[in-house]
């Protein structure tokens, strides 16, 4: 028995259903019943109850892509503020690898940075690394903070929102798990993205947001209302299907970013690995992220095919080679092997010579 | 018995006028204003967050630190301002009736701030307290069982009644503060200040009882009023 709809707003202590359903994320088990621990909507699945959280404060996930601020240098890491409960570090070795330097050289108190979570311990403290592309030091725009839970709103459906903004305002923008948001473009328009994040914010548990903040967006900058399209179902938060265009939004900012300014870039341990096959721009639509998606492929399949048709031949003759050196080597073992021999053998006749010429002069000695 | 009017014009079980608003400050992680009779409370709560107070954190849980605090200009006579024995005792007492409802287990080593400030006083502070600080504590998302709500009710003029205003409570000869999770009725408070019988008392607290449920009702209206699509 079900007391509540999909998507429903709850709040903590609400019934949510009997026995026979199963208690997830943001719910607990009473006398039988599943209720709420949190003020959020309900989502159900085969039987499965969550709450989606309105409000609530990141805490750091493995393999999540979060914006930090320094928070202390210390001997060999950086403590960074990740807007959660528990502070995380970078490690001077994530970012110098085995190399010396100084630390407050690189980052120093302050520093806004795109990081990584590597691993989380036991006491939830997080450690952080630069490993991954576009990863490293922000240089000017501004920085909006929105509750975490709103990060997948903001992307939107396979970043349907975060790539209609990005157009609109021409601002560069990157989105941190731990809901910091990175904006850098015009001053105008920076302001403008800013709102319109708070926007998406305040309005997230609404539907139609994603026509809502388009209309808002052209008639700002346009001044005029788009024409009308074929509505689409924003109203989805899918936290799973959005991680990968996502990923690879960040990548060409990235790209762009340290193009711009690349002599600063040796300073800071960004890893520049350019990788144009996977930078596609991915637009709403689906279809159009196919094909570019299967022109990927294709690409790496090319890539493929031509690396194995210039390295195996060089592999063969290289193994070639080496296995004339082991022969020639073997050989010169062989050769030291009998010399040896040969030694001992011309040491032990010596010796026996050297006896017998002895004992003919204790011969001859006896003579005298 | 149900005739007997107060001095104020309310029956024996009518509680003052209510209002709360969930959400109402810029930079705390939740926050609740509530207005009940001539009270006037803000609450602010930060966290879960990180704490330097190293020796107050629990390895296995969150914990939580409370603060009550009267502005000098909340009573009719100046309040000297600063913690006193009295607002000391409230934020320990407050602390402990919003602790059992909280489920922070998944918070270890961390701790929730709530401050409540009372603007202006008019009896029943520490209920109304209580009661605004489980909305802030919600709207912080704070995870939690239930809504811990607070009322009181008392003895005045030998008459059982419930929400105690500032005279009753100065010429009463009783009063009971609870606080209760309203879903399973536990209670998380029970303090008793004056003379009462047994019978006397059961009748307070089922009164209590009561109008906690009632407030409750008011506390989700304005949960819902804040998030609710227009």
């Amino acid at each position: 028995m079900i007391y509540v709809e999909n998507k429903d707003l709850v709040i903590p202590g609400e019934v949510l259903a009997d026995d026979d359903y199963y208690s997830g994320r943001g719910t607990f088990k009473e006398n039988g019943k599943v209720c709420s621990s949190l003020m959020g909507l309900v989502s159900l699945r085969n039987k499965k109850i969550r709450v989606i959280p309105l409000k609530s404060k990141y805490t750091p996930k493995k393999g999540d892509v979060v914006i930090g601020k320094i928070k202390d240098v210390k001997f060999s890491m950086w403590d960074v503020d990740i807007n959660s409960p528990y502070s995380g570090i970078l490690p001077a070795f994530e970012v110098f690898g085995r190399e010396k330097k100084e630390l407050n050289k690189v980052f120093n108190v302050g520093d806004v940075l795109f990081l990584r979570v590597i691993d989380v311990d036991e006491v939830k403290k997080a450690k952080l690394g630069l490993k991954g592309r576009g990863m490293g030091k922000f240089r000017g725009g501004i920085i909006v903070d929105i509750a975490p839970t709103k990060v997948p709103r903001l992307i939107g459906k396979k970043g349907s929102m975060i790539n209609m903004i990005k157009d609109k305002t021409n601002c560069k923008i990157i989105v941190g798990q731990n809901g910091l948001v990175w904006v850098k473009g015009d001053e105008d328009m920076e302001q403008l993205t800013k709102e319109i994040i708070h926007l998406i914010e305040k309005e997230a548990h609404t539907s139609g947001l994603t026509n809502k903040i388009k209309n808002k967006l052209c008639l700002a900058i346009d001044g005029e209302l788009p024409e009308e399209e074929i509505e689409r179902d924003p109203n989805d938060f899918d936290e799973n299907g959005l991680e990968k265009p996502k990923l690879q939004d960040f990548r060409k900012e990235l790209e762009d970013e340290e193009a711009q300014d690349e002599e600063a870039q040796d300073d800071d341990g960004v890893q520049d690995e350019e990788d144009k096959n996977s930078t596609c721009n991915v637009k709403d639509d689906s279809i159009f992220v196919k094909s570019k998606f299967e022109e990927f492929q294709d690409d790496v399949k090319e890539k493929g095919e031509s690396i194995s048709k210039n390295v195996v031949p060089k592999v063969n003759e290289f193994s070639k080679e080496v296995e004339k050196e082991t022969k020639k080597t073997y050989k010169k073992l062989d050769f030291y092997d009998r010399l040896e021999k040969l030694k001992k053998k011309n040491a032990s006749r010596a010796i026996s010579i050297a006896s017998k010429s002895k004992s003919s002069l204790i011969l001859n000695n006896k003579d005298y | 018995m149900s005739e007997i009017i107060r001095e104020d014009g309310r029956k024996y079980n009518e509680l003052r006028p209510i209002k709360i608003e969930a959400g109402v400050l810029e930079r705390a992680d939740g926050s609740a204003y509530l207005e009940v009779g001539g009270n006037k409370v803000l609450v602010a709560v930060y966290g879960p967050r990180e704490s330097y107070i190293r020796r107050l954190l629990e390895p296995n849980t969150g914990v939580i630190r409370c603060r009550y605090n009267m502005a000098p200009f909340s009573v009719d006579d100046r309040k000297r301002p600063g913690p006193d024995r009295r607002s000391s005792e409230i934020s320990k007492i407050t602390a402990d009736a919003l602790r059992p409802a909280l489920m922070l287990e998944n918070y270890p080593r961390s701790m929730v701030d709530i401050y409540i400030e009372i603007i202006e006083a008019e009896g029943g502070t520490r209920c109304a307290g209580i009661t605004a600080a489980a909305v802030a504590l919600v709207d912080a998302g704070v995870p939690m069982k239930d809504i811990v709500v607070g009322c009181a009710a008392g003895k005045v003029n030998d008459e059982i009644v419930l929400d105690l205003s500032d005279k009753e409570d100065k010429e009463g000869q009783a009063d009971v503060p609870i606080a209760i999770m309203p879903r399973t009725g536990e209670i998380t408070l029970l303090q008793s200040d004056g003379n009462l019988t047994e019978e006397e008392f059961d009748k307070a607290l089922n009164l209590a009882m009561e109008g906690c449920q009632e407030l409750s009702k008011i506390q989700k209206e304005a949960l819902m009023k804040k998030y609710s699509t227009e």
